[in-house]
């Protein structure tokens, strides 16, 4: 991080200044101390700061004294005033003398890091500050989404007309296509690439469990909820809420759902206190949503506040000019992440992948490639690295059996009967949850064999 | 530049033995378990109930002047510095010292469940984080990357595993 900004901290006690000394320097602030008010104003002629810590009760100039004199040489100097004890009318008259806010000691390092930044930014927007910003450009950019078939400059086209707005956006595609991927690209592309993505696996989580990972809960809030805990759209704030698999989630929480994006406000999950959040959302489902309106398990009122901008990921077996580019690109990262000296593919081997029929898209082939190059010995993959050596005509086609369901019900039937129907270890290799899996398991009735 | 890992009250050894494996897999540099003679207790503060971590890495530099790497002390108890009401960890900016509490980083202290693997990539996070310090970064802005700040445990969750390239290139060791 390249911030700039410097930070006064005027304390008497040196443990106090030393311990907030050595925090904000770590959180790449430029740092100054002073033991009291008298050497706070000497430092504060000489040097200007963006923001100044003050402890209110000091001996000789107060914290409030020096709030006072400070404000009277410079108006828009933020100073936020540390207390002992947390009391209203010290509270008061010290934001009636101008200060930003205070805190009471200790402080909460989540909310001294949010006040600090949020007084921060606004300095910065008022003084017009956006250089800070655009030098960081660099440092972000999207993974993985590679390609140079037209269906994926295509793609590129959407993310660059939609990051730019706060539109919602509805991903669409099988899995493994790189939904994710594609919200991420959005975000890092608009104006809220500064704060998170939060991403949420609305498939993954039990219904009871979604609405406290969702909204967060207060401490006490149910039994071994210990510490307050934020939610995502808490979290989210200032950036974007990536909500995959919303075909998933209940009518129950889809009202929910649809309340919180309309209004950007919830409550805790046992809290009171109304919690506002500045959040982006983008979703991603590879079921039919219309096909779920249709059937009532959708809120059709929730379905058109998504889908408001489309965008559609083809699955790798309609784009397969865009394998070799993906291959070097996996080749290039796993020979740097595992230090080996892997450098490419034999022709066999190419052939291979652009001839398979890849039900599990992207995701797929980076495992494919992944595994090849741990097995792998020679400089350059084989046939006989790739992961489909078991049963090489297992893959093949049956004549009868092209659709992509059938193909999908056999491979994971493949692989729960390599890996004795062990669901954790099948659904760590398909990547994906094991709620999906089992999901997967009842849509194609498979069995084990007894 | 090898890597100490120090457990005083440290009481998970499978969460140790699964944290060297990780770390081992991510460094070139060797990974030793050592024992240091810590008396943590004094270093804990009554009214706060808790270990006062500057103190405590104060008193590892007397104590490891033998080692020659990086030095983590891993502890299960809740450490402080006084400004803050609590801190995950503590490391020397460009030194050879740090200090990780596990105490915040389980799962049931937030929803009252236990998540063992959750737990885990809590801990390897702020390992790396903590000897990212050491190796001389400071916080990192890319959200992918383990040197990002981490003030509550939601910030832990979301932030990346990882170092960023950036980062990767300054820290020794990394492969």
């Amino acid at each position: 991080m390249d911030q700039k900004e410097k930070i006064l901290i005027v304390d008497d006690e040196k443990i106090v200044r030393e311990s907030f000394y050595h925090w904000f320097i770590e959180d790449n602030y430029i740092v100054d101390t002073a033991e009291d008010g008298e050497t706070a104003l000497i430092k504060y002629a000489k040097e200007k700061y963006d923001l100044l810590l003050v402890d209110m009760k000091m001996p000789g100039m107060s914290g409030l004294d020096l709030l006072s004199k400070i404000k009277a040489i410079d108006k828009d100097a933020i100073i936020i005033l540390i207390t002992a004890f947390s009391s209203v009318p010290t509270a008061i008259t010290a934001l009636k003398n101008g200060a930003y806010d205070y805190v009471t000691k200790p402080v909460d390092p989540d909310e001294l890091a949010h006040l600090v930044k949020r007084a921060l930014e606004q300095r910065a927007l008022k003084i017009e500050n956006v250089q800070l910003k655009e030098n960081i450009d660099e440092i972000i950019k999207p993974d993985n989404l590679i390609g140079e078939s037209f269906q994926i400059k295509k793609i590129y086209e959407l993310v660059h007309s939609v990051s730019s707005t706060d539109t919602t956006v509805m991903i669409r595609g099988e899995s493994g296509t790189g939904k994710e991927l594609v919200a991420k690209a959005i975000h890092i592309n608009s104006r809220r690439k500064y704060s998170p993505i939060i991403t949420v696996n609305c498939g993954a989580l039990a219904e009871s469990l979604l609405e406290s990972e969702l909204f967060g809960h207060e401490k006490g809030a149910f039994t071994g909820a210990q510490f307050r805990r934020k939610g995502k759209f808490e979290m989210a704030d200032g950036g974007t809420i990536f909500l995959d698999e919303i075909g998933s989630i209940s009518l129950m929480m889809q009202v929910e759902l649809l309340r919180v994006i309309e209004t950007k406000q919830f409550n805790r999950v046992g809290g009171n206190e109304l919690i506002k959040s500045n959040f982006r959302v983008i979703t991603a489902t590879n079921e039919s949503l219309e096909d779920l309106v249709k059937a009532g398990k959708f809120r059709e009122d929730l379905y058109y506040r998504l889908n408001v901008f489309n965008i559609l990921i083809p699955p790798l077996r309609e784009r397969r000019d865009d394998i070799p580019l993906l291959v070097n690109f996996f080749i290039k990262k796993f020979s740097c992440a595992m230090n080996k000296k892997i450098k490419n593919i034999s022709k066999e081997a190419m052939d291979f992948l652009m001839n398979y029929q890849w039900p599990g898209n992207v995701r797929e082939l980076e495992n494919a490639i992944e595994r090849a190059m741990v097995v792998g010995k020679s400089d350059s993959i084989t046939v006989d690295d790739l992961p489909f050596h078991v049963s090489r005509n297992n893959l093949e086609l049956p004549g009868d059996e092209k659709s992509l369901a059938s193909i999908e019900k056999k491979y994971i039937n493949r692989i729960l009967n390599e890996n004795d129907w062990n669901i954790s270890k099948t659904a760590k290799i398909l990547e994906i949850d094991r709620v999906t899996l089992y999901n997967k398991i009842n849509k194609h009735n498979l069995r084990k064999a007894e | 530049m090898d890597i100490f890992i120090a457990p005083v009250k440290f009481y998970s050894n499978l969460l140790l033995q699964n944290l060297i494996k990780e770390l081992s897999k991510r460094f070139s540099s060797s990974i030793h378990v050592v024992d240091i003679k810590l008396n943590m207790d004094d270093f804990f503060s009554i009214d706060r109930k808790q270990y006062f971590s500057t103190q405590i890495i104060a008193e590892m530099i007397n104590l490891t002047d033998q080692y020659d790497g990086k030095i983590i002390l891993l502890t299960d108890v809740d450490i402080f510095v006084p400004a803050l009401t609590f801190i995950f960890g503590e490391a020397q900016l460009n030194g050879k010292h740090s200090i990780l509490s596990v105490c915040r980083l389980h799962e049931i202290f937030y929803s009252g469940i236990a998540n063992e693997s959750l737990l885990l990539e809590r801990t390897i996070k702020e390992t790396l984080h903590e000897l990212g310090h050491n190796y001389g970064l400071r916080h990192c802005i890319d959200w992918d990357c383990v040197m990002h700040a981490s003030h509550g445990i939601e910030e832990v969750d979301i932030k990346g595993i990882t170092y960023c390239n950036k980062c990767r290139t300054k820290v020794e060791g990394y492969k």
